[in-house]
């Protein structure tokens, strides 16, 4: 007969001396350290943009923020000023108009992918999805300057601008010619459209199949089953790709430098030339002779980062809010 | 074996369903022979048979929940009392609205109250009277015998309740609309055994209003329960597997006296 192993005995072992087995505190240590190089980066980028806007805080203090008049460079007209609403203002409208466009498209093509597809499309169609969030942000300027501007103004901003626009001031014309808040919303919405459909498909397909059953076997419609039982369990993951979506238009570089008009002066029709803060940012910085100007530009970012942060944590609260309801919390 | 039949109540209802020649697919696959079955009003009929027998699909069938799964339809014709259910222009959803079903799992409609958990089928009706909504939730709560462990936190989830209670709260909801059939997937199989006992003492009073098809693992349970029994089996011809109806009887000649020796060995414990 074989010797039996002699099994360990069972004693009573600290935590750390339980955890420094078999390397465990090497890896522990490891996955530590990256994480705590999160809450650094975070930091660090609060940090930079709080020093390097140090000159124009000390020279406007709160009143930068909404500011209205941008003047890098001195004339006779008008004296050199810094003051962020204008592009502020740009960076929330274009980003409100994404989202207007983006959020009830993009939930809709998320339930049709899940809910609604056939399963022979579901998977192309999927995967075309996640291409379109693959492409980068200048093919979406390019083309958005050189082939949808001139159906935009065509098709959607002349013909507005020439009807409700005479009674609507912020739909008025004149129409810039393919540039302006209304073509950088609209575009800003292509881009966070796949974000968003492509979480709401996801958050779908994550709702357990019985609680769809459960509709159905008391005679429901697909419409009722969908909105009364599929989307309410979800609504929490479709809040939050909603919000990841519009995290990355108020960020959107790129397209909207392409196609915004770079203006900072504030004008009340959408289709008129704006600015976005990271429009801003992107096409001065280089330039940016005087320190003041240079300091301005970060403090821009830093209202920027400011803005992103709180949006999130109200997304963080929507959340939150909605997905409550586990054992024995009231409904 | 089969329990003696309670006295019927005056409220009988008396549907009968009659299935005739149903062959359920998935895709191009035939799950179940082609088979033929009586459900007869104000009966319990357990359908019972190994895994993958079919048994789950056929039940499926009675109220068209089967052709929901991608790919997956039948042919041939089931009758509720005299109307096939699958004649071309009849509306599944009404058809599920008289045929109810009840699920293995538990199933608390997660962003519903247990009020709504129990209201919602009503609401899918058309009911929009509050007093009307109360007294039915409440009827259909006691019905289930739910109502006085829920009375009190009528707004609270249905995951604040018990395993046992969110399936009595499941039989709430299908209750509540009144169908004339309800037919129970293997409603106690996640279930404990005090919870699988008041199911059981349930389906027994429901039998007094409602005829009922219930598919089981646990003979025993077909054995107490059941009017009727009808055992299924899987075939393999050129290695693939078919789920086919061997014996239809009442319950207590299949379980004492079966006709097929399949029957015999199944419910002896020699196969499945």
């Amino acid at each position: 007969m074989a010797e039996v192993k002699a099994v360990p005995r069972i004693t009573a072992s600290s935590r750390w001396a339980r955890r420094t087995r078999h390397g465990d505190v090497f890896f522990w240590l490891l996955t530590l350290l990256f994480a705590l190089m999160i809450i650094g980066l975070v930091v660090a980028v609060g940090i930079v943009t709080y020093n390097g806007s140090a000159g124009v805080r000390a020279e406007y203090g709160w009143s930068f923020l909404w500011g209205t008049d941008w003047n890098p460079i001195e004339t006779e007209l008008y004296p050199v000023s810094f003051g962020a609403w204008p592009a502020i203002r740009g960076t929330l409208l274009s980003s409100l108009i994404a989202l207007i466009l983006a959020a009830p498209t993009g939930v809709a093509i998320g339930i049709f992918l899940s809910e609604l597809c056939p399963l022979r499309l579901r998977q192309p169609l999927g995967v075309m999805v996640e291409l379109l969030a693959a492409i980068p942000s200048v093919i979406y300027g390019l083309w958005g300057v050189a082939v949808f501007a001139n159906w935009f103004n065509d098709w959607v901003a002349n013909p507005i601008a020439n009807t409700v626009g005479q009674y609507v001031p912020w739909l008025a014309g004149p129409v810039a010619v393919s540039r302006g808040l209304a073509i950088t919303g609209t575009i800003l919405a292509i881009m966070i459209l796949p974000t968003v459909s492509a979480i709401t498909r996801d958050v779908l397909q994550a709702v357990p199949s019985h609680q769809r059953e459960a509709m159905f076997s008391l005679g429901a419609t697909r419409w009722e089953v969908i909105w009364g039982a599929v989307v309410p369990y979800a609504r929490a993951g479709i809040v939050g790709g909603i919000m990841l979506g519009l995290g990355r238009a108020l960020g959107e570089t790129m397209a909207a430098t392409m196609l915004i008009g770079n203006s900072t002066r504030i004008e009340q029709s959408l289709f008129a030339p704006a600015t976005t803060a990271a429009a801003l940012i992107a096409s001065e910085l280089p330039n940016a002779q005087i320190p003041l100007h240079e300091s301005s530009l970060i403090g821009l970012a830093l209202a920027l980062f400011g803005i992103t942060l709180i949006l999130n944590l109200i997304a963080r609260y929507l959340v939150w809010q909605t997905s409550r309801g586990p054992a024995g919390e009231k409904v | 074996m089969a329990v003696a039949t309670p006295p019927r109540s005056a409220t009988q209802t008396a549907h009968s369903m009659t299935v005739r020649g149903l062959k359920p697919f998935y895709g191009k696959r035939l799950a179940v022979q082609a088979l033929d079955l009586d459900v007869r009003p104000n009966q319990i009929l357990a359908l019972i048979g190994p895994s993958g027998c079919g048994k789950s699909t056929v039940l499926r069938c009675l109220n068209r929940m089967h052709e929901l799964i991608p790919y997956a339809h039948a042919e041939g014709e089931v009758k509720l009392d005299d109307i096939n259910i699958y004649a071309p222009g009849v509306d599944p959803t009404l058809v599920r609205r008289k045929i109810g079903m009840v699920f293995q799992l538990p199933i608390a409609l997660r962003t519903r109250n247990i009020y709504e958990n129990v209201a919602v089928g009503l609401r899918l009706g058309g009911v929009k009277n509050k007093a009307e909504l109360d007294a039915r939730v409440e009827k259909a709560l006691r019905d289930a015998n739910l109502w006085d462990e829920v009375k009190d936190k009528l707004e609270l989830s249905g995951m604040a309740l018990s395993g046992g209670q969110q399936q009595r709260l499941s039989i709430a909801r299908t209750i509540a609309v009144e169908p004339d059939v309800i037919l129970f997937d293997e409603p106690c199989s996640a279930l404990d055994p005090i919870s699988t006992l008041k199911i059981e003492e349930l389906l027994l009073s429901l039998r007094q209003r409602y005829t009922i098809v219930i598919v089981t693992h646990n003979m025993q349970q077909a054995a107490r329960i059941s009017d009727r029994t009808a055992v299924f089996m899987v075939e393999k011809t050129d290695d693939i597997p078919i789920g086919v109806l061997v014996e239809e009887g009442p319950t207590e000649q299949i379980f004492s006296n079966p006709k097929d020796p399949r029957t015999e060995d199944y419910i002896t414990g020699r196969v499945g």
